[in-house]
């Protein structure tokens, strides 16, 4: 499903160069829920653009469905992100002065899908992703974090997509709610969703069954965790 | 917006402004008489209409000149040589000081008189020198009261009396020169009573049809030129006016004057667009956070191109259809307290979406250019 092959990323800044990933490696399956930790400047932002298809690595390769997207055009990588990935931010990016439903259809929209077809998939996608819906046509702002966020997960589910990456997502939520969230994730995984989460505390981490730590631009460590949601 | 707005306005109203003047001038010209040319004493100089000659200026022309142009000049349908003066003229009790015309029969044919009641001059009187006069409706109104019975009303000219036989219509027209204010008296009598000479100060000439106009002209010219004895045309005693051309030259005068106010008008424009591209560039800096999102979900630079670029046409179009309306209604102001007549014309309606439509995609390019070229990654961490 994803292979990341010896993954390189150097940024320049005038005579100053910086390492940002160095020679990373790794696989992840399908449906796996995988969390990738680490502090900040690990790495880890920089790799989840490239596993985001959002940047390319200037060395090594990255292989997602089996297509190799290291070197593609940036046209080219829009319509792989459109089509095979599904972002979950930690600030929701939702647009505000939109519905929910608007909101939630908007990634089909960019793929040319017709109105009556978009409503039905983000209908779905809402229900999966637990909002309730009687909120399906209250504008954006007028939902509380926690909604907003689940809101996004439906977005990031409208397009069916290869994965699901989830940059920080409890970082604007209080535990509470955070752990909602984090159910809704570990719900859609046994559904059989491919999740990639990138966070940097341990307790979100855990949440997933394989833990990647990621330190100075290098894996320092990748293990499986055992499948706790089964023990509740 | 609102230089959008106010300039389209502006634009719209002035266009309608001038649209009116052209329409009313021509048809003014046009009331005058139909295919008329005028022949006035005094060498050419600038466009003159209805110019009051005789005082002061030349008296070059006689009653000699009109008959030989009503002989020997082809295509000429009639003549009507006037002498006029202004002159008092008062009735039991009234005053008023207006343009004595003195002129025959042929006049109410060839300079478009029309009768109310009672007669014009006849060919009699013409010939017997009689005292009688036509009054145009104004002058009927300062005389005896508005709409009074005239005929057979005795009025005194310069202290001559005259009877009043009839009365002309309406033709339109205000102001110093108004055709209604004229009151019409046969040109011997004017030449043996009131001017005491024999000189006359216009001719007029009707042509037989709009297309002998020309040739009409210039057969007048070379006959007078001839009986003046006079070779070179330039230093001819007279000249010689085509109504057509008058208008056509009025036409020129009243477009040029549209088209500088238009172009006035759209200075404010190119202001608007300005302010429309400065509106929408801070729309794109407060909205970068939503064009990463657009972008990592999708979208390509063409997308978020053409998202922008017609949020900037329905914006300058939005302003476009409420400047059209605020033009119409400035035009309609202006036609009912400055009394100008105003026309709105389809054809500057249609320019003014397009001009809009065009504003906004001119405009609204760079900012549509600088969201698209935004880095996703940048612009979703964008605080």
């Amino acid at each position: 499903m994803i292979e990341v092959r010896n993954v390189t990323k150097l940024y320049r800044s005038g005579s100053v160069e910086t390492r940002a990933l160095k020679g990373v490696s790794f696989r992840v399956a399908n449906g796996e829920f995988v969390a990738i930790i680490g502090h900040s400047g690990s790495g880890k932002s920089t790799l989840m653009h490239i596993l985001g298809a959002l940047d390319s690595p200037t060395d090594g390769q990255y292989f997602l469905d089996g297509v190799d997207v290291s070197t593609l055009s940036e046209d080219t990588l829009a319509d792989i992100r459109k089509e095979k990935i599904g972002f979950v931010f930690q600030a929701f990016n939702l647009l505000p002065r939109a519905t929910v439903l608007r909101n939630v259809s908007l990634p089909l929209m960019y793929l040319g899908i017709d109105g009556k077809e978009r409503e039905e998939r983000a209908r779905r996608a809402l229900l999966a992703a637990g909002l309730e819906e009687d909120h399906f046509g209250h504008y954006s702002n007028q939902l509380s974090g926690g909604q907003m966020q689940r809101v996004a997960i439906a977005r990031a589910l409208v397009n069916n997509p290869a994965i699901i990456l989830a940059d920080e997502p409890t970082g604007n939520l209080d535990t509470q709610t955070g752990e909602v969230v984090l159910q809704t994730f570990e719900r859609l995984n046994k559904e059989g969703r491919t999740i990639i989460l990138i966070t940097h505390e341990r307790d979100v981490a855990e949440h997933a069954g394989r833990i990647i730590t990621i330190r100075d631009g290098a894996i320092i460590g990748d293990e499986k965790r055992p499948h706790h949601h089964e023990d509740r | 917006m609102l230089g959008i707005i106010i300039g389209i306005g502006s634009v719209i109203a002035m266009v309608a402004i001038g649209q009116g003047s052209q329409g009313s001038i021509q048809a003014s010209i046009q009331s005058a008489g139909a295919n008329l040319v005028m022949v006035t004493p005094g060498a050419q100089r600038g466009v003159g209409i209805q110019a009051s000659a005789g005082r002061g200026s030349a008296q070059t022309l006689t009653q000699g000149d009109a008959d030989a142009i009503a002989a020997q000049v082809p295509l000429v349908q009639a003549v009507a040589p006037d002498l006029s003066r202004r002159y008092q003229i008062t009735a039991k009790g009234t005053n008023t000081n207006t343009e004595v015309v003195g002129t025959t029969p042929s006049y109410s044919d060839v300079r478009n008189v029309a009768i109310d009641s009672g007669t014009f001059i006849t060919e009699q009187s013409l010939q017997s020198g009689a005292r009688i006069a036509v009054l145009g409706p104004t002058a009927r109104d300062d005389l005896f009261g508005v709409g009074a019975d005239a005929i057979g009303q005795t009025i005194r000219i310069n202290n001559v009396p005259f009877q009043v036989v009839g009365v002309a219509q309406a033709k339109g027209g205000s102001g110093f020169n108004s055709p209604d204010d004229y009151v019409y008296v046969p040109i011997t009598t004017a030449q043996r009573y009131l001017a005491g000479e024999t000189y006359v100060s216009t001719i007029s000439v009707s042509a037989a049809d709009q297309q002998s106009m020309a040739a009409v002209q210039q057969g007048v010219t070379d006959l007078l030129l001839q009986r003046h004895h006079i070779s070179d045309p330039l230093a001819a005693d007279f000249s010689v006016f085509n109504q057509a051309d008058i208008a056509a030259t009025a036409s020129t005068v009243t477009n040029t004057f549209t088209l500088l106010l238009a172009s006035i008008a759209s200075i404010s424009l190119v202001v608007g667009g300005i302010g429309i591209m400065n509106m929408m560039l801070t729309t794109v800096t407060e909205r970068t956070r939503e064009i990463g999102l657009r972008k990592a979900i999708g979208a390509k630079r063409r997308d978020i191109t053409l998202q922008f670029l017609f949020e900037a046409i329905a914006l300058t179009f939005i302003g476009g259809a409420v400047g059209i309306l605020l033009g119409w209604l400035v035009s309609l102001v202006v036609t009912s307290v400055a009394g100008l007549t105003t026309q709105v014309s389809l054809s500057s309606v249609m320019l003014s979406f397009g001009v809009s439509a065009a504003i906004g995609i001119v405009f609204g390019y760079y900012p549509a250019y600088r969201a698209a070229r935004l880095n996703p990654i940048d612009a979703l961490r964008y605080e």
